[in-house]
């Protein structure tokens, strides 16, 4: 069950909305015996970024794929804006780690995809798809291959992908963990950035301590074999403020280093 | 089977503008292929040469008298008699095979019930010497052109049908579960991922169904009835112009070689875009 | 394939053929194929028969001594061509010709130069398969991470212990592809050049059947042929799974 919720340090406690999506009890066994989650129960407030966390084997990505509906709970429910769900749907959007590009299609096409497969037309869904891939940063690019572009142009083309099609919720899996370390640094604060114009629920799986602070309101943490939550954090950082500021707040450095006490020792 | 041709993936360049210079080496890289290349070519033709002076049998002609029964039998017309009744049945049993091979492979690919009576066959039938079975084609189909285009099918077909397989099994699970987390029904699946996925695959298996194709009209016309190419080589042996005999079966592989080279280019150009990999690779 | 909640291996359909092949036979449906049981009977009958294991004998010999050749050549040729960027350009182009080539073609030119025996059979049993073991070998020497080499020269390793100890197994899961292909192609040098020569083997064996039209025997044949092809390429296959343990972390 939930367990105490604690924050990072003294200081404004950010306003938790309602949730939209509810996580009841969730267990998965995998056949073979392996336990990846045991009776996981969390809310995921509306609007807000929350963030698993937790070493390798902890089960965030398998958690994660379960609310997007992408695998299937041995035990428990999802509930989606107060809606029991069992498979993806049009209010959930996944950025995966892989990048997940279809090699033989443009970035344009790549980004309309998900619009594509709902039978829009193609004038009105390359507009929509022109306007994301420009909010990414990549315009310009509209025509090139996935072959043809770096690794972090080929994240963003990912993220345009799930923006353009209007889902409340987006799902990131490990997003920044395929790019090398400025552009992971950069990818931050775009999100950041990027969050402030959109207002999504974010739900974001990582493994880096800094990563999960500096982007989240919320920070799950879990711990492995088998998957159960630890500790729920909020960060109390000032937001609102410089995006590149927030690495010198002690804030942040206060909440990374209690974390990592936490998670310490998790590893084996 | 491997296909050797698949280039190892592109690394990713970074949107950037290429490099001052960079034409230069690419076109001294060139340079010195064709100087690799006609040093290559010398150095055989060159030991064919002497091979064929020593001799190495009387039946061994040198390089320079094959290359002379070339030359006369391109302009006199015999070579192009000869392959335009080899390549009849050749395009013809590629054509119907290719077709009903890519379609059954497919079918195997996306069907579990097709595929379990199938897959076994058809490995059994890749590694199986095929060609056993062709004295048999006569009784069915006599020694005119039918018995040809079967010979042609049935050396062909077990290779289209395990790469079109191959091309359908292998789509990248990290593709799939992208459309499945957009709600792609299995239709949109199939055409949209699995199918554009698969063709590179496909195409591949049809290139080298038409050597394995090749290598059944050949061995019809050597066994069964005398036609075309293999009549000139039959022939010129039982005539022992040993010269011409030798130019026939050089122009096969020279057709051979240059027909896979421009099915491999035509191949490199309709699915350079592709990786094998969901492009994250 | 699931029947009542039972699944049942892939193997299994190989069955319902041989119920179908049966089933042919036994209705008369194509006069060229006689029912699968008599078929197994024909085998049986053969199998001790004096001609034909003559004739097994000498294409299996052919065979073996061809592939020991082609293993042999197109193991050394590859790793040359791998590690010598001038053999690797001046061979590189004929290997590969020869590699997607009807070499069918070829078979007679055998004939006329070393006659209508075993030197013919060998010949093209080792033309037949000596490419591909060539091209692979290439392949997997070429994708030797130079880091393992590095390392061996570190500890003080020689040029044979660093050939013999590193990169032979490096390259290894590429070899091994290349030697089950080329067994492949061995069997059909074998049926293909006695086929043509069509006096010795199982090639004067195919003859005399179809000439008599014995097709019992020869489907038995046949399947004998089929079942021995498939049991060399999935044996070389077994060495390969044994050997791809390491073959994605190398």
């Amino acid at each position: 069950m939930l367990n105490a919720v604690k924050t990072a340090s003294e200081g404004e406690m950010p306003e938790m909305s309602q949730p939209i999506v509810e996580v009841r009890g969730i267990g998965k066994r995998y056949p073979g015996g392996v336990e990846a989650l045991r009776d996981v129960s969390l809310d995921f407030p509306a609007g807000k970024l929350t963030t698993l966390l937790g070493p390798s084997g902890c089960g965030k990505t398998t958690l994660l794929k379960i609310i997007a509906g992408l695998i299937e709970p041995s035990s428990g429910e999802i509930y989606v804006k107060g809606k029991r769900t069992d498979g993806p749907g049009p209010e959930r959007a996944f950025v995966f780690q892989d990048f997940a590009l279809m090699p033989w299609a443009t970035v344009l096409r790549n980004v309309a995809f998900g619009l594509e497969l709902r039978g829009m037309p193609k004038r009105q869904r390359e507009e929509i798809a022109r306007r994301c891939i420009a909010e990414v940063n990549l315009a310009g690019f509209e025509n090139r291959y996935p072959h043809e572009l770096s690794g972090g142009m080929r994240q963003r083309v990912g993220l345009a992908r799930a923006l353009a099609v209007d889902a409340d919720i987006l799902m990131m899996d490990e997003p920044f963990a395929s790019v090398d370390e400025q552009t992971r640094r950069k990818f931050q604060e775009d999100l950041l950035k990027l969050l402030e114009v959109e207002k999504k629920t974010v739900i974001f799986v990582t493994h880096s301590i800094e990563e999960a602070v500096y982007v989240s309101d919320q920070i799950v943490l879990l711990s492995p074999r088998p998957g159960t939550v630890s500790r729920i954090v909020r960060p109390a950082l000032h937001r609102g403020g410089d995006v590149e500021e927030l690495r010198r707040d002690k804030a942040y450095l206060d909440c990374v280093d209690e974390i990592w006490q936490v998670l310490k020792q998790y590893l084996a | 089977m491997t296909d050797r041709t698949a280039q190892p993936g592109r690394p990713a360049a970074a949107g950037l503008p290429e490099a001052a210079g960079a034409d230069d080496g690419v076109r001294r890289d060139r340079q010195l292929q064709w100087l690799w290349r006609l040093l290559s070519f010398a150095l055989v033709f060159a030991a064919w040469e002497v091979a064929g002076r020593i001799p190495i049998s009387l039946a061994f002609p040198p390089f320079s008298e094959t290359a002379v029964a070339l030359v006369e039998m391109l302009f006199d017309g015999t070579l192009f008699a000869a392959y335009g009744e080899t390549l009849r049945p050749l395009v013809v049993g590629l054509l119907l095979c290719g077709a009903m091979a890519v379609l059954f492979g497919v079918g195997m690919g996306l069907s579990e019930t097709v595929e379990w009576f199938s897959l076994p066959i058809f490995i059994i039938l890749q590694a199986a010497p095929m060609a056993a079975i062709i004295p048999l084609i006569t009784f069915i189909y006599g020694i005119g052109f039918g018995a040809k285009v079967f010979a042609v099918m049935l050396m062909s077909a077990p290779i289209i049908v395990l790469n079109s397989y191959k091309g359908i099994r292998n789509t990248s699970p990290s593709l799939l579960e992208m459309s499945r987390s957009f709600m792609a029904t299995r239709r949109q699946q199939i055409v949209k991922i699995i199918l554009p996925h698969a063709s590179g695959l496909i195409f591949a298996g049809l290139r080298l169904g038409a050597a394995a194709g090749v290598t059944g009209v050949v061995l019809a016309e050597l066994l069964i009835t005398p036609t075309g190419v293999g009549d000139l080589i039959t022939y010129y042996r039982a005539v022992a112009e040993y010269p011409r005999m030798f130019a026939s079966i050089a122009s096969i592989i020279i057709f051979s070689s240059v027909t896979v080279t421009l099915l491999q280019r035509l191949e490199q150009t309709l699915f350079r875009p592709e990786t094998r990999g969901p492009s994250g690779e | 394939m699931t029947i009542l909640g039972h699944r049942i291996p892939m193997m299994f359909s190989l069955l319902v053929w041989f119920a179908l092949w049966e089933a042919i036979g036994r209705l008369d449906l194509v006069v060229l194929i006689p029912p699968f049981t008599d078929v197994i009977a024909a085998g049986v009958t053969m199998l001790p028969s004096k001609r034909f294991q003559d004739a097994i004998a000498i294409s299996f010999s052919a065979f073996a001594i061809g592939m020991a050749f082609s293993v042999t050549t197109g193991v050394v040729l590859g790793v040359l061509m791998g590690r010598v960027k001038a053999i690797g350009e001046l061979m590189g182009m004929w290997v590969n010709i020869f590699e997607s080539s009807p070499l069918t073609a070829v078979i007679p030119v055998l004939m006329a130069v070393l006659g209508f025996g075993q030197a013919t059979i060998i010949t093209a049993v080792f033309l037949f398969s000596v490419w591909v073991i060539a091209l692979d070998t290439q392949v997997g020497v070429k994708h030797v991470n130079p880091s393992l080499l590095e390392m061996g020269r570190s500890f003080g390793a020689g040029r044979f212990a660093l050939y013999s100890k590193i990169l032979i197994f490096a390259a290894l899961p590429e070899i091994l592809a290349g030697i089950r292909l080329g067994v492949i192609r061995g069997v059909k040098g074998v049926v293909i050049g006695q086929l043509l020569v069509a006096i010795i083997g199982v090639g004067e064996l195919f003859e005399l059947y179809s000439r008599n039209f014995l097709m019992e025997e020869f489907w038995a044949l046949i399947v004998m042929l089929f079942a021995f092809a498939f049991a060399v390429s999935e044996a070389v296959g077994y060495v390969e799974r044994r050997v791809a343990y390491y073959a994605s972390t190398r």
